[in-house]
């Protein structure tokens, strides 16, 4: 027995659980050097090795890295610590390795292509650009290995249920497994996409592809991805935060019932990201911009929640009055602060999201700024300054070693907090003067409206420079704390208590029936894309050839 | 599952806030025939710029005096580039492309549309105010991405002159916007 780590038991399912940390570290800080360099760029600055060419690989690796590689491998490395904690060991421990390694071995080949100019489509990847088959294999390995992390989960939740008849799993571990339900009803999407699609189009075996079919699998799986993002967020403002705060959880029953809407509701959407292409009906469109504001139920509940267990920490720590509780939290802590900040950023983005989703506003801001500066409150900061806080609170727990560098930890989340509001506030903006995203340049060859943005672009990069740094202290807490920290026994991992008790204990409910929910959300699925997709393969059709013009 | 008094008061205002909003969206889109391009028909997209459909590219009148505009996309310029139109009046813009995907934007108001290589989008609007609106493409399409402009040039409807029925046909558009 070298460093015990108390709640994590044995050392080789720690180092399962530190090798994710690791991909997530470094997959972040390499994403995080490209995105300030985008910043500048589209503040029109001259900058060494500044390129067109340059400047769309380096958003494809952007997006790839932040929106696909850093979530997915934190999501899948919590998933275990919260399995552990629930059924005292990680199963499957060799498979869970095997997966590991292939999702890293996916990343690698995407990141090949990527770097190698070879993939610059973007993270969405809308056929006909036609990438490396590299790229595509290797993101469906990234797939294929979280699929493995599913099956994890679930198979954990089974025999956590089995064990315990008459009490419910954790909601920790609830949530983890309706987020792995999510992530299995959502990639489907996408793996027909490569598989079908895009993989024997990029080998050659196929000739051509349907651009809207493609989009249209893209966003079926696009939607409810940003669900698998936010949901371990919440799954940690739920169950980890009200503690860490000094406080309870406001409502626990309530919180497995928000997990399950999420599960029914997040798929049946896509088009609301559709609402400008051809070829898809009205009324279908109607039907899931209905569906998309039932999804903000579940928000708002768990706004609710969240803030009252947050009062009630105020108020053990002494907080009074109206709003006294709030100066009482602990902002000092860089977990807690982290959340709040995290959870302050997802409130405007919430509102920018409503106007996105609604029918007659999306064509204002549709594909312009907006949107970049909207996801980047959304996953760019609900989910990823707290899964940056997690890192605090759980790489301690991990490698049994104190926070290295407290001070920069402590700081890092008002930075990022400060250089987001610059960062996004100016994107929506620009947005809404009509400054379409995914630009190197914002000049347009000195159009008159196109100065109207000018100044606006130069404080967005001030923005991105604030975040750069804030990034850049996430990466030296971090390493110094993976490799340097004063060894030092941490507490262990206790999930947030439940304020009051059910009247007759905790007992399984409707909200526990994980099977039936699954079954309900793919109902909802069928209702909402069997039609539509029926009518879009049954148009007289012309593919499209590949093309590579970058 | 007994639910705190506050917060089943909270879930309440929530589902009538929501309710207001699921009207309102149907009564608007319904009510004021208001709906995203929603258009429904495909085309070759090799012949895409020679498709009686949308050829000529350019401005022309139909029969009923009704005004459209077709536009092609294509790496990395919209063809035409330029095309001028009368204030005040329901323009139809009639959208593909004929390579990659690409997004026609006329910056500063709602007209957008994406044009999708074997599809044919199609929007209608009115512009109030004269003046020369910048078109973009905002969907991503490759290296020249941020290059793809075109100019919407709007005249008060009186200055207007519909263009003379024998257009210049798409091959010397193409050499204009080239
Ligand atoms: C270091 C802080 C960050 C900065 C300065 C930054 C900056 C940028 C910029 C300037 C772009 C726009 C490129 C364009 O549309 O022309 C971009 C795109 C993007 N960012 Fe970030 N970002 C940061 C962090 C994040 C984080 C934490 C995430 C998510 C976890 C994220 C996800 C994305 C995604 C998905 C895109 C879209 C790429 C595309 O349009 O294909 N970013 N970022
Ligand atoms: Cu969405
Ligand atoms: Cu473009």
């Amino acid at each position: 027995m070298t460093t015990p780590a108390p709640g994590l038991a044995s050392t080789s399912e720690r180092r399962l659980i530190l090798a994710h940390v690791w991909v997530v570290v470094l997959s972040f800080g390499v994403a995080a050097g490209m995105a300030m360099m985008q910043a500048l760029s589209r503040a029109n600055l001259e900058l060494p090795y500044r390129s067109a060419r340059m400047y769309y690989m380096s958003v494809t690796g952007h997006g790839v890295l932040m929106a696909l590689v850093f979530t997915t491998f934190f999501i899948m490395g919590i998933g275990y610590v919260i399995a552990q904690k629930e059924t005292g060991f990680i199963r499957w421990r060799k498979f869970a390795w095997a997966m590991f390694w292939l999702a890293v071995l996916g990343t690698a080949l995407a990141g090949w292509a990527i770097f190698t100019f070879r993939a610059s489509v973007l993270y969405t990847f809308y056929p006909p650009l036609q990438a490396h088959p590299a790229f595509y294999i290797g993101l469906t390995l990234v797939v294929v290995g979280s699929w493995g992390w599913a099956a994890n989960m679930i198979v954990s939740w089974r025999a956590a249920r089995r064990t315990s008849q008459e009490r419910p799993v954790s909601l920790a571990m609830h949530a983890t497994t309706v987020n792995a339900l999510l992530w299995c009803l959502a990639t489907l999407g996408v793996a027909s996409e490569m598989l079908f699609l895009l993989i024997p189009w990029s080998l050659g075996w196929v000739e051509t592809v349907d651009p809207l079919l493609a989009r249209t699998l893209f966003w079926y799986f696009g939607h409810p991805l940003v669900y698998f993002w936010l949901l371990p967020a919440y799954t940690i403002w739920y169950t980890v935060l009200p503690r860490e705060a000094g406080g309870k959880l406001f409502s626990e029953p309530l919180g497995r019932m928000v997990f399950i809407l999420f599960l029914i509701l997040s798929t049946p959407v896509g088009f609301h990201h559709q609402f400008q292409d051809p070829g898809i009906s009205a009324n279908w469109k109607m039907l899931h911009t209905m569906l998309t504001m039932a999804v903000t139920f579940p928000s708002l509940v768990t706004a609710f929640t969240v803030c009252a267990s947050l009062e009630v920490a105020g108020r053990l720590r002494g907080g009074t009055g109206l709003f006294g509780w709030i100066r009482r939290l602990p902002w000092g802590e860089p977990f807690v602060a982290a959340c709040l900040l995290a959870m302050l950023l997802f409130l405007v983005g919430g509102f920018g999201g409503a106007v996105n989703a609604a029918y007659a506003l999306n064509s204002v801001v549709h594909n312009t700024a907006w949107i970049q500066g909207h996801f980047h409150l959304t996953v760019g900061s609900a989910t990823a300054l707290t899964f940056m806080g997690a890192c605090y609170w759980l790489v301690p727990k991990l490698t049994g070693r104190e926070l290295e560098l407290r001070l920069l930890a402590q700081v890092q989340p008002y930075l990022w907090f400060g250089g987001m509001v610059l960062f996004s506030f100016t994107n929506h903006v620009t947005g809404l003067m009509g400054l379409p995203r995914r630009l190197f340049e914002t000049g347009y060859a000195d159009a008159a409206q196109a100065q109207t943005w000018e100044s606006l672009t130069s404080v967005s990069a001030l923005g991105g420079i604030l975040l750069f740094v804030s990034a850049g202290f996430f990466m030296l807490v971090m390493l110094g704390t993976l490799l340097a920290g004063p060894r030092k026994e941490q507490p262990a991992i206790v999930w947030a208590e439940p304020l009051a008790e059910p009247a007759g204990g905790f007992r399984n409910g409707l909200w526990d029936r994980l099977g039936l929910w699954f079954a309900v959300a793919v109902l909802l699925v069928v209702l909402a894309y069997a039609i539509p997709l029926w009518d879009m393969l049954s148009m007289t059709r012309y593919g499209s050839p590949g093309f590579k013009p970058f | 599952m007994k639910v705190d008094i506050y917060e089943r008061v909270w879930m309440w205002g929530v589902a009538v806030v929501l309710a207001v909003f699921f009207i309102s969206t149907a009564v608007a889109a319904y009510g004021r025939q208001f709906h995203p391009p929603s258009h429904i028909e495909t085309i070759d997209p090799r012949t895409a710029l020679t498709d009686p459909r949308m050829a000529p590219q350019g401005v022309s009148v139909d029969a009923d005096g009704r005004v459209h505009v077709r536009v092609v996309g294509v790496t990395f310029a919209w063809l035409p580039a330029e095309a001028t139109v009368p204030a005040g009046t329901p323009i139809t813009f009639h959208l593909t492309a004929a390579d990659v995907v690409h997004g026609y934007q006329i910056v500063g108001t709602n007209g957008q549309a994406m044009a999708i290589p074997g599809y044919i989008s199609q929007f209608t609007t009115q512009f109030m105010t004269p003046g020369e609106y910048l078109i973009a493409c905002n969907e991503y399409c490759g290296v020249g991405h941020h290059m793809m402009a075109g100019k919407l040039i709007v005249v008060p409807q009186e200055d207007w002159e519909p263009p003379t029925a024998s257009q210049s046909p798409a091959l010397e558009t193409e050499e204009v916007a080239g």
